[in-house]
């Protein structure tokens, strides 16, 4: 009965470390094992298990494109003691990874049709994984719609990214702040409240949210009323994880392990408890 | 497929109560390490057993809400109590463990080694029907995913189980509520029905075969195996409390806003008990150890609870910050969320959740005031 052990670890390096803003780093990363680099690959969605030696493991989502067989990338906010021991370091340091786990967005489902990207605060750390994936594969997808919300105008992350990416053929950046700053170019108020301007085709557009719970859930109710059937709106869910395969019992979500049936659910799959406290 | 052809089990042997030593050491040099039932700071647990006379003899236990009790007498019975606060869950996923030593070189290079626990088989002695239900369920959860757990594989792979048929079921008892007792009915290499004079005992796998077959026993007489039955019937008809159903996901969703959940939150001390006794719940928590050494670090799992702050903390946020959301958690993914997950019911009716809560919280209270008129 030896079965593979999906709790240990690969080594991996720091090969280049990105400050964003405040708080928020990118580290770039490479297994140093050549045997992990060739057999390694993932789905933008998807998330590794990244550990800090002495300190312990936290799972967070991959940014960077599968393509990329050298690199892959993980931007990181400090809220913890393992994010804060993360933010120490620096190219050339090592740490260990282990995944990657779960279900991703649904790129294949989305081709041929309009993708809509709703996200809030750090959440546009998973979604930035589909914009790149999209905009690498441009002629595959419909309009790319971009729809950002931070609670102030400093917490923007890649804000040049937003600038660039609004330069790109069919595609919309939308960005909202709660609260504004001097030479804030975009909206000031919540971005759900833009959901009018965008015309979206209800019928053939795939959107994908990721963010506070409560952001989505408005999004969600202007989605449905505009036409758009559940079916087509994806959320990507953040619960405790320890494991990632689905034991330690912590992310459930009603039925499901957030670590491997998620994070990326279709609506239908979750809205018995969106929004129910304490689940 | 061609049907695989039925087989008839092979009828049940009669082991006499002296001759229980044969079938320990029948087991000892087939290899296992036996493990059994013993009275151990007045409770019946399970440890290492060198020989019969560990056994519990004579030892009878009262449970109720809240509270376990053991009495003696000259009963020449083994096995006639109900289960005490282990199942077999710590003898497979085990209380706490290493995963893996992670060794940091002068340059920062990081190595990881797993530290895989090494297991000489065991034969466990007396584990009930229930026990096996909960064993069912955690082989479900921690070896048939699409990631299978070593850990829990090392330990599972020698497991040898010699069940014993609950005949004195405590007043906490609902397995036949649940439909996973009294009787065994899967999971064991061999299982006993203990009567005054010794025990039917009868094979269920070839392993169990081979070993009964080894102490050379007489057929159990058509009055022995009836006796037998008859017993376990009555250890059914003796139970009293019931679960308002055997699926009560709709039931207990649909309630979520009951009153109930706030009046039970208002008893429960959120201590932990209940999971820490269930032989189904499967919660841990890996954290992590650097050794005095400097150079290496450990990194462990331990059993954790869905009653505590930290189960559901997530970067500054506590998704259950209550004893309410806790206690509905715990209890909607029991009876409920676990039919989503596994196919069945979280609860084998062992009772021991209602023993051994501090303040006598009964899950089947609980359970039919929140969903009993519409389960």
């Amino acid at each position: 009965m030896r079965v593979s052990n999906p709790y240990l670890l690969h080594e991996a390096e720091i090969v280049e470390r990105i400050d964003e803003v405040a708080g928020v780093f990118t580290l770039r990363l490479r297994f140093t094992d050549a045997a992990v680099r060739r057999t390694y690959g993932f789905q933008p969605g998807q998330f590794n298990m990244v550990y800090l030696y002495g300190v312990g493991e936290v799972a967070i989502s991959i940014v960077s494109d599968p393509r990329d067989e050298r690199l892959f990338d993980h931007t990181v906010r400090v809220v913890g003691r393992v994010t804060r021991g993360l933010a120490q370091l620096q190219a050339g340091d090592f740490i260990g990874i282990r995944g990657p786990f779960g279900r991703g967005w649904p790129l294949r489902e989305a081709q041929g049709r309009d993708v809509l990207i709703v996200s809030g605060g750090l959440g546009c750390a998973p979604t930035v994984s589909v914009v790149n994936y999209v905009l690498n594969r441009r002629e595959r997808y419909g309009r790319l719609i971009i729809m950002q919300g931070v609670k102030h105008a400093n917490d923007l992350l890649w804000r040049e990214r937003y600038s660039q990416w609004a330069q790109q053929p069919n595609t919309e950046v939308i960005i909202a702040a709660d609260v504004g700053a001097a030479l804030w170019p975009w909206h000031v108020g919540l971005v759900t409240d833009l959901f009018d301007g965008i015309h979206l085709n209800p019928a053939n557009t795939v959107a994908m949210m990721c963010g506070p719970e409560g952001m989505m859930r408005a999004a969600v109710r202007r989605l449905s009323q505009s036409g758009m059937d559940e079916t087509a709106i994806y959320l990507s869910m953040e619960r405790n994880m320890q494991c990632a395969v689905g034991h330690c019992g912590h992310c459930q979500y009603g039925g499901k392990f957030v670590c491997k049936d998620g994070p990326v659910f279709s609506y239908p799959e979750i809205k018995e408890l969106l929004g129910v406290k304490g689940f | 497929m061609p049907e695989s052809p039925v087989k008839e089990a092979p009828s049940p042997r009669f082991l006499p109560r002296d001759r229980l030593p044969a079938l320990l050491d029948s087991l000892r040099q087939a290899g296992y390490r036996c493990v059994g039932p013993q009275l151990k700071e007045g409770a019946i647990v399970y440890d290492e057993l060198r020989s019969v006379a560990d056994l519990p003899q004579g030892v009878h236990d009262r449970q109720s809400p809240g509270e376990y009790r053991i009495h003696r007498d000259n009963d020449q019975r083994y096995f006639a109590w109900a289960n005490g606060p282990q199942a077999l869950k710590p003898l497979l996923f085990a209380p706490r463990e290493n995963l893996w030593r992670a060794e940091r070189d002068d340059s920062g290079r990081i190595r990881f080694r797993e530290t895989l626990p090494v297991v000489a088989p065991i034969a466990v002695i007396g584990a009930r029907a229930c026990d096996l239900a909960a064993l069912r369920i955690q082989d479900k959860i921690f070896l048939q995913g699409a990631h299978p757990d070593p850990y829990y594989a090392a330990r599972r792979e020698g497991l040898f189980i010699v069940a014993v048929n609950c005949s004195h079921p405590a007043a906490t008892c609902f397995c036949a509520s649940t439909g996973d007792g009294p009787s065994a009915t899967h999971s064991y290499d061999i299982v006993l029905g203990e009567l005054d004079e010794g025990f039917v005992a009868a094979a269920g796998s070839a392993k169990g075969g081979a070993i009964l077959d080894g102490i050379a026993l007489a057929p159990a007489t058509a009055k022995q195996r009836r006796a037998a039955k008859k017993q376990s019937e009555r250890a059914a008809q003796a139970q009293t409390r019931t679960l308002p159903g055997r699926n009560l996901r709709d039931a207990l969703f649909a309630n979520l806003e009951h009153p109930r959940w706030g009046e039970v939150a208002g008893r429960c001390l959120s201590c932990g008990n209940c999971t820490s006794v269930c032989p189904t719940c499967f919660c841990h928590a890996e954290n992590e150890q650097p050794c005095l050494d400097g150079t290496s670090s450990e990194h462990v799992r331990e059993w954790d609870s869905c009653f505590t702050q930290g189960h559901s903390y997530i970067h500054g946020l506590t998704i259950r910050p209550d004893t309410r959301t806790r206690y509905r958690q715990w209890l909607t993914h029991k009876l409920g969320s676990w039919h989503d997950q596994f196919d069945s019911s979280g609860c084998v009716g062992c009772g021991r959740c209602i023993t051994w809560c501090p303040v006598g919280i009964d899950i089947t209270e609980e359970a039919n005031a929140i969903c009993g008129a519409c389960g």
